[in-house]
């Protein structure tokens, strides 16, 4: 540690070994196997490279990307923004890449709610809880993900027809098409709103530090929620009232063999998604238990004689604590959700990968095809390892 | 009651203090009653109502009965040592007088007020029991300074910059101010038995319970938590100590008490305890101890 007291004889710096030449010496060592692994790994690659750029011109096949440019001609059931069959390839791409993150970003929401339920049923005293939720995991764990897809799948499609579809309650629709529910008609004052409700996100979250810093000022806490929802929910709804409260419903209804009108989730997106989401939620919910097993129960007992109350030993001491163990391994599961996601060729759900796979097919660009497909996954999974790494360093433990 | 103390006034008989592990007599920066005497005079009040009483309390882990009809009342200012081989129910008792454990049967009175499923009550005691740990079981993610400031923060609504202040003063008195921006685990043993002692008392608790709190320390740094207790008695701190630490005993003691089977079999001053045992299990309990040091 640096100490201010510290003798000054013992402020002296370690000396500096001369490096010997000799298989002996570990540093000599450690160089000579660095020079190899680099030595190896740019010969496998140059191989590779002029081996590739060989084989294309034998062929005669035109290397680079200009085939985006042109006409796809290709059919994209589910699409978040407008598309055509006659739009380009970059536009069929981007439909498949937002498509990926739609199935990878609700299923990581889901699968951690979902995962987290399940971590804490097992831990629960109550024998039938914890017993269910083990029996789920160990099932859930030990089947391969493609299986669960196809077992979903299959039920989506053993669902019955749109005519004879299941209508639990009034303008919802349940059939082998998916799931059709009311829509509300999107206006600009609806994305006013929802701009508004992240101002008072930030807004709640600016207050609840200050609120914060005026406790530790005086001692005395504050109340935060009732401002935190006032802003969270009021805001936006003030300001979809003062835009005149715009407010139109566009009902699902059967017009011959399938439904028109109101919002669908498809048998395709649906079996994806659940197949993720309980799949990706039994290894959450083993990391959630072995996190909060992490935290001895010496450091309840201990906050709990100082007089603080569960909550707030929950909050104060046992999260902290419990995150720390729980972050690393939750990032390489919310990986795993986005990679496997590309699973859903099997089922028929146009993602990145299915849609990459038929535009190759159809212009036999091989390797940019794979290139795309690459350069998406590894955009997705750095943008995920790059926020989860910031989160984890920002609560840290510093010593152990 | 078998309270066998001196008297509210009386001058108290010398005691020996002759353990060779923690000859105190040796400390120079011990408070004054130290120095003069090499033991501590009593503070019992005897004119205010008990710290502590227990009142056949009972208590089962499942059909194991660990504490069988219990009776012990501790005065203010009362110095007790609880003694007696593992697994006898010592921790379990002095849990459930900070409820960690809950009794089942019997009463349990701290400070006047009954322990029971009340919340509120439960509040009251828990902010004037003080608890030290074998273990220490000081917050891995806080520093030292945090620790101590946690619960003032939180519990007795401080503002952060007098908790800070309280909190200084307290490392300061168990000699460790250097140490406050670190993390506990960074420290010695005995620096973070310090720190928790240093955090227990920073709620300006009533009562110290302290659970074979130099156990788990390394020989060398037994001495240092003992002596902080030393201080702390010559304070008048009403304590529980759970230790085997027999010259710590003699020394602070107003009364040592034997557990054997989760029963009290004996209880009386240092002397009488240590010098006179009355029960076989007592006698056997003894031997074993001074055979192992
Ligand atoms: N949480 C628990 N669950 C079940 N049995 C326990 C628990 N804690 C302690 N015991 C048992 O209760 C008895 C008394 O334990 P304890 O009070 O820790 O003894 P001591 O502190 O004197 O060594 C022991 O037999 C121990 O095994
Ligand atoms: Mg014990």
């Amino acid at each position: 540690m640096s100490d201010a007291t510290v003798d000054p004889r013992f402020r002296r710096k370690p000396p500096k070994r001369p490096l010997r030449l000799s298989w002996a010496d570990e540093r000599i060592r450690g160089i000579v196997w660095q020079v190899l692994v680099v030595g190896v790994i740019g010969s496998i690659i140059y191989w590779l490279w002029s081996n590739t750029v060989h084989n294309l011109e034998v062929r005669r096949i035109a290397t680079g990307f200009g085939f985006l440019n042109r006409e796809a001609g290709l059919p994209i059931a589910e699409h978040l923004i407008p598309y055509d069959p006659t739009d380009t390839y970059l536009r069929a791409l981007t439909v498949g890449v937002l498509n990926t993150l739609k199935v990878a970003v609700v299923g990581i929401v889901l699968a951690t709610i979902l995962g987290t339920t399940i971590g804490i049923m097992r831990l629960s005293k109550n024998f039938l809880v914890s017993k269910i939720a083990g029996f789920y995991v160990e099932v859930i764990r030990d089947l391969p993900l493609l299986l669960q897809l196809l077992f979903w799948y299959t039920v989506m499609q053993g669902l019955p027809g749109p005519r004879q579809s299941m209508n639990p309650v009034e303008g919802v629709f349940l059939s082998n098409r998916g799931l059709l529910m009311p829509a509300l008609q999107w206006e600009g004052a609806h994305t006013a709103a929802v701009l508004a409700s992240v101002a008072g996100i930030v807004l709640a979250w600016l207050y609840g530090r200050s609120a914060r810093a005026k406790q530790m000022a005086d001692g005395q806490p504050r109340r935060i929620w009732p401002a935190a929802v006032a802003l969270i929910l009021g805001l936006p709804i003030a300001v979809w009232l003062a835009l005149g409260a715009p407010w139109t419903i566009s009902w699902p209804a059967l017009r011959g063999f399938n439904f028109r009108g109101g919002m669908s989730i498809s048998p395709e997106y649906a079996a994806l998604l659940i197949g993720l989401v309980t799949y990706t939620a039994g290894f959450i919910a083993e990391v959630v238990r072995a996190g909060i097993l992490s935290v001895n129960t010496g450091q309840w007992e201990a906050a709990q004689a100082l007089g603080l109350r569960s909550g707030s030993v929950l909050r104060l001491i046992v999260l902290p604590q419990a995150l720390r163990v729980i972050i690393p391994p939750m990032t390489s599961n919310y990986l795993n959700l986005t990679k496997n996601s590309s699973l859903a060729v099997a089922i028929g759900y146009q993602d990145i990968v299915s849609i990459a796979n038929t535009t190759l097919n159809q212009t036999g660009q091989a390797i940019e095809g794979i290139a795309i497909i690459m350069a998406v996954y590894l955009t997705i999974s750095l943008s995920i390892s790059l926020f989860m790494n910031w989160y984890n360093a920002r609560i840290a433990l510093v010593e152990r | 009651m078998t309270r066998a103390g001196p008297e509210a006034g009386a001058v108290p008989a010398p005691r020996f203090t002759h353990t060779a592990t923690n000859d105190l007599g040796h400390e120079t920066k011990m408070s004054a009653a130290l120095e003069t005497d090499g033991f501590i005079a009593s503070s019992v009040r005897t004119d205010a109502p008990p710290a502590i009483v227990l009142d056949k309390v009972n208590k089962w882990f499942g059909a194991l009965h660990v504490l069988r009809d219990v009776d012990l009342q501790v005065a203010l200012g009362e110095r007790v040592v609880v003694c007696g081989p593992s697994g006898s129910g010592k921790s379990t008792m002095i849990r459930c007088i900070n409820r960690l454990e809950t009794h089942q049967e019997g009463r349990i009175l701290v400070d006047g007020i009954e322990l029971s499923d009340d919340l509120r009550a439960l509040d009251a005691i828990r902010r004037e029991v003080g608890m030290v740990f074998q273990s220490f079981n000081l917050f891995p993610h806080l520093t030292v300074l945090e620790n101590c400031t946690l619960a003032p923060i939180w519990v007795r609504k401080m503002p952060k910059k007098h908790a800070e202040e309280l909190a200084m003063e307290y490392l300061t008195r168990v000699k460790i101010p250097e140490q406050a921006k670190k993390y506990p685990g960074q420290l010695s043993g005995g620096q973070q038995q310090r720190v928790a002692i240093a955090r227990a008392l920073c709620m300006k608790p009533k009562i110290m319970l302290f659970d074979e709190p130099t156990s788990a320390l390394d020989p060398e740094m037994i001495k240092e938590v003992l002596d902080t207790m030393v201080m702390l008695a010559a304070e008048g701190m009403t304590m529980i100590c759970v230790t085997h630490e027999m010259g710590f005993a003699r020394q602070v003691a107003d009364r040592v008490v034997f557990m054997d089977r989760g029963e009290i079999v004996e209880s009386g001053t240092p002397e009488a305890v240590f010098n006179d045992p009355k029960t076989e299990r007592l006698q056997l309990f003894l031997s074993q101890i001074l055979r192992g040091h």
